[in-house]
Order: structure tokens, then C-alpha cells, then sequence
């Protein structure tokens, strides 16, 4: 079945569509595991993400220190670098892990570094959480996802600016001074309730005086220190988060309900695991998303039998996403064919019934 | 009208757990607290109506395997997003090792 000129908007025509066609909401496949050891995997435990939290803040604070009082020689820039990325992307995975919940034991701790990580990341906290939930119902279902990066044909110009934050951020402030003014936009309105609402704007008011702050101070200190601590690293240090995430489920398969088709796992080095808290394990994440982050290594070795081989590496999966995301210029239907081990259950065709292309892999 | 309906051995859940248990055409949770006492829910999220029989028992909160919402089992009050909407629950007695659940 060709899905030329896909839309992707989510009060558009595939959207309808795949409300008609069972895709919305549908029954996703999971690979069986034993109750107890589940529920050993799902347990909650602060330790891990406090020690984490310390280290990351802890090295803001160290970081930025030194970046201010070597300002503004080059010197530093090295500096400035490393907080960025533990701004502009190491954000990226609190927000989304504690978004979960499953960061923490105690829900206070996850609210709290929730709240730090979205302002950082730039992400209103109650719209993505939304936004996310969406994203684990219709992950990849065109019309219904509100966060598909790679839309096909991909915008490789907004895809590369966004290792430097500029599309994301650019949205991200017009959406709060949107929002800040009272307007939830039609798209906003499909996934955030009516009662999240409110909420949504209050936030936006928040930042938008936390950025008014900062530009005054910068703008009566002529200097645009304080915005390299505040704001900008989301755009200096973006690249991490970006390089990462693209290979979530870049180049895979759309409109179909197994994660192990759409989701991808790469092994990566422990600094980059770090950055990203363990979401390089992505098929897991997603078939199990009650696991803790410290948990899905255990996850993984206990499932992967079940699941595609994992890319070796960062520059791995880059070499298999890459060529199929150039393909996708011309090809717009072409994605990564994900093989199972003889071990794993097939994939079950009457899943995927609306992606015919996926039949043959079944 | 109501009966009382029985779901389970007391033994069958274990402690801070939950299973599922079907009757006419409907789906419940039922529920084993660190306390060992019992509690029932209707089975299915209020979100999106996935069954919370894979979810996570935490004190006497089931959270969702699916979005993480999270409720009271006790109450079936909704404590978290995306969970906006609280769960029925239902009368449980425990007689002779047998967990009955009053339904209907």
C-alpha cells in the first residue's frame, strides 16, 4: 500500500484514517515475561536517579563556575560545551524519564526534576506529558504521533538545524508566547484535556517572566553571559540529544503495531547511556514502559531474544539509518525491514494488516 | 442485581500484587495489599482502556503498565496523569481462602 503525501498533522486526513482503520489505540505486541521477574524490573528506587540527579546538577554548577569566571576568553568555551550538552540534552532523558514517573521512588523528586529538565529542554510540562502519552498510544502512527521526527519525505535542513536546537527552540518560545497569551492551539487541543489547560498557560506565563528576567540582565550587563547560562545551552548543546533520539525510530517502519518493527536499541558508550539514562534501549522502553531507566539493561538481556539485533554502535546505527533516510527523499514508502533471531516469535501479519509491505517480514 | 461473585484464592495473589479476573463480559482487578487485604476495581484503565492487570502495585496505588496513570485502589481515585477519571470498585470479602467480589 503507497502512502505518498502523508500527512501528519494530527487533525488531518490520516489521522482519520487511522482512527477508521483500528491503527488509534490499538493492541501492541509484547514479548511474554514472567510476572515476577516484572515485577522485580518495575520496582522504584530513588539511589540510582539521586546519585545521577548530583552528578548531573553537580556538574552544571562546577562547570558553569568555571565558564564564568574564565568568560569571555576562549578559554571558556570548552566549558561552556559540556554544561550545554548537560542543559541542552541530558534534559532531554529527565524530562522524558521522570514524564513517566519511573525515574524515582518518590514522586516529589520526579515532579521536581520534571519541572527543572522540561524548562531546560524547553518543553511546556503539562503539553509534552501529553504530547508523550500520545506518543506511547500511536507510536509512529502517521496522523496520530504528535512526535515522529523523520516525517517522510525527511526535512534534512530542519532535521541538521536542530543539532543546533534552531527549529525546536524556535517552537518551542513561539508555542510559550502562544500559550503565554491564552491560546492552545487546535493541534495542542487533540491531547491535552480540557483540564490540563489552564495549566499549560500558567506555565508558559512562568517562563516567559524567567526569560524576561534573564534578557533584561543581560541587556543591562551588556553581556550575553547570563543567556549562555539560560537559554542558549539549549541551543550550544543540542547535539547530543538530537544525535541520540534521531535513532529511536529513524529510517523504521510506520502504521505498524509492534515496537520491534518501529523502535530501534543501540548499544552505546557509558557517557552517551548517561546523557540519554539508558533510552538507547528503545524497543524496551517502549513494549515495557513501567521499567526504571536503571532497569532496562536487565530488561534487555532478559527479552532479546525476542527482539531484532541491537545496532553495535552510535556510528552503527547511523550507518543503517542514514541510507534509508536519503532513500526516503526519493522513496517516500522505503523503511528498515528489522530481521528477528530465529529465536523471537514472528511478527503476526494479522498485526499488520494496514501495512501490507510489512507482511512479507512476517 | 448485586451478587457476590467468587474471583480467586485468597493464595492466588500475591502480596502487594494484583490479577484479573472476567465475569459477564466485564473485566476486574483484584487487588492483594502489603497489608493483606483484598480490594477490587473494574480491570481496564479509564485512560485508554488497557488492562492494569501488568501494572505496578505500589503500596495501595496500581499504576498503569501503559502511560503510568496511577490510582487508589482503595477508592479508585485518580491520583496521576494521564488518569483523569477515578475506577469503579467493588466490595470484597475473603471466607474459607476464597476472595468474592460483589458485582452487578
Amino acid at each position: 500500500m503507497s502512502q505518498h503525501n502523508r500527512d501528519y498533522s494530527l487533525t488531518g486526513r490520516d489521522a482519520q484514517r487511522a482512527v477508521e482503520t483500528g491503527l488509534a489505540s490499538a493492541e501492541w505486541y509484547h514479548t511474554d515475561v514472567p510476572r515476577k521477574a516484572m515485577k522485580e524490573m518495575m520496582k522504584r528506587k530513588d539511589g540510582p536517579a539521586i546519585r545521577d540527579t548530583v552528578i548531573w546538577l553537580g556538574s552544571m554548577i562546577v562547570l558553569a563556575g568555571i565558564g564564568v569566571a574564565l568568560w569571555p576568553s576562549w578559554w571558556s568555551a570548552p566549558f561552556f560545551l559540556a554544561y550545554g550538552v548537560l542543559y541542552g540534552s541530558a534534559t532531554d532523558s529527565r524530562w522524558h524519564e521522570c514524564g513517566h514517573g519511573t525515574a524515582f521512588k518518590t514522586r516529589w523528586m520526579n515532579d521536581v526534576v520534571y519541572q527543572i529538565a522540561s524548562f531546560m529542554i524547553m518543553r511546556n510540562p503539562v503539553t509534552w506529558r501529553w504530547s508523550h502519552t500520545r506518543h506511547h498510544t500511536d507510536t509512529i502512527i502517521v496522523g496520530l504521533d504528535p512526535e515522529i521526527v523523520f516525517m517522510r519525505p525527511p526535512e534534512l535542513a530542519r532535521i541538521l538545524l536542530n543539532f543546533f536546537g534552531v527549529i525546536d527552540a524556535f517552537n518551542a518560545m513561539s508555542a510559550m508566547l502562544r500559550n503565554a497569551f491564552g491560546i492552545i492551539s487546535a493541534e495542542e487541543r487533540t491531547f491535552v484535556p480540557d483540564t490540563e489547560q489552564p495549566k499549560v498557560i500558567f506555565i508558559a506565563r512562568v517562563w516567559f517572566a524567567i526569560y524576561a528576567a534573564v534578557i533584561a540582565l543581560a541587556i543591562s550587563t551588556g553581556s550575553i553571559l547570563p543567556l549562555m547560562l539560560v537559554g542558549l545551552p539549549r541551543l550550544y548543546g543540542a547535539w547530543h540529544h538530537v544525535m541520540t533520539g534521531l535513532l529511536q525510530h529513524g529510517g523504521l517502519a510506520e502504521n505498524v503495531i509492534d515496537h520491534r518493527l518501529n523502535s530501534r536499541t543501540v548499544y552505546m558508550n557509558p557517557l552517551s547511556r548517561f546523557i540519554y539514562w539508558n533510552m538507547n534501549y528503545h524497543v524496551e522502553h517502549h513494549m515495557f514502559p513501567m521499567i526504571p531507566y536503571h532497569a532496562l539493561p536487565e530488561l534487555h538481556a532478559l527479552i532479546k531474544d525476542d527482539l531484532p539485533a541491537p545496532n553495535t554502535s552510535i556510528l552503527d546505527g547511523y550507518r543503517e539509518m542514514w541510507p534509508a533516510v536519503l532513500r526516503q527523499l526519493r522513496y517516500e514508502d522505503y523503511f528498515v525491514r528489522r530481521e528477528l533471531p530465529p529465536t523471537a516469535k514472528p511478527y503476526k501479519a494479522e498485526y499488520h494488516q494496514l501495512a501490507p509491505s510489512m507482511l512479507a517480514a512476517a | 442485581m448485586s451478587q457476590w461473585v467468587e474471583a480467586c484464592g485468597a493464595g492466588d495473589i500475591e502480596e502487594e500484587d494484583l490479577i484479573r479476573f472476567d465475569h459477564g463480559g466485564k473485566t476486574y482487578a483484584v487487588y492483594r495489599s502489603p497489608n493483606d487485604e483484598y480490594f477490587a476495581t473494574d480491570g481496564l484503565c479509564t485512560h485508554e482502556k488497557v488492562h492494569l492487570e501488568g501494572g505496578l502495585v505500589m503500596d495501595y496505588v496500581i499504576e498503569c503498565p501503559k502511560h503510568n496513570g496511577r490510582f487508589d485502589y482503595r477508592t479508585g481515585e485518580a491520583l496521576a496523569a494521564p488518569v483523569c477519571v477515578n475506577l469503579n470498585t467493588y466490595p470484597v470479602k475473603v471466607e474459607a481462602g476464597r476472595v468474592f467480589i460483589k458485582i452487578g
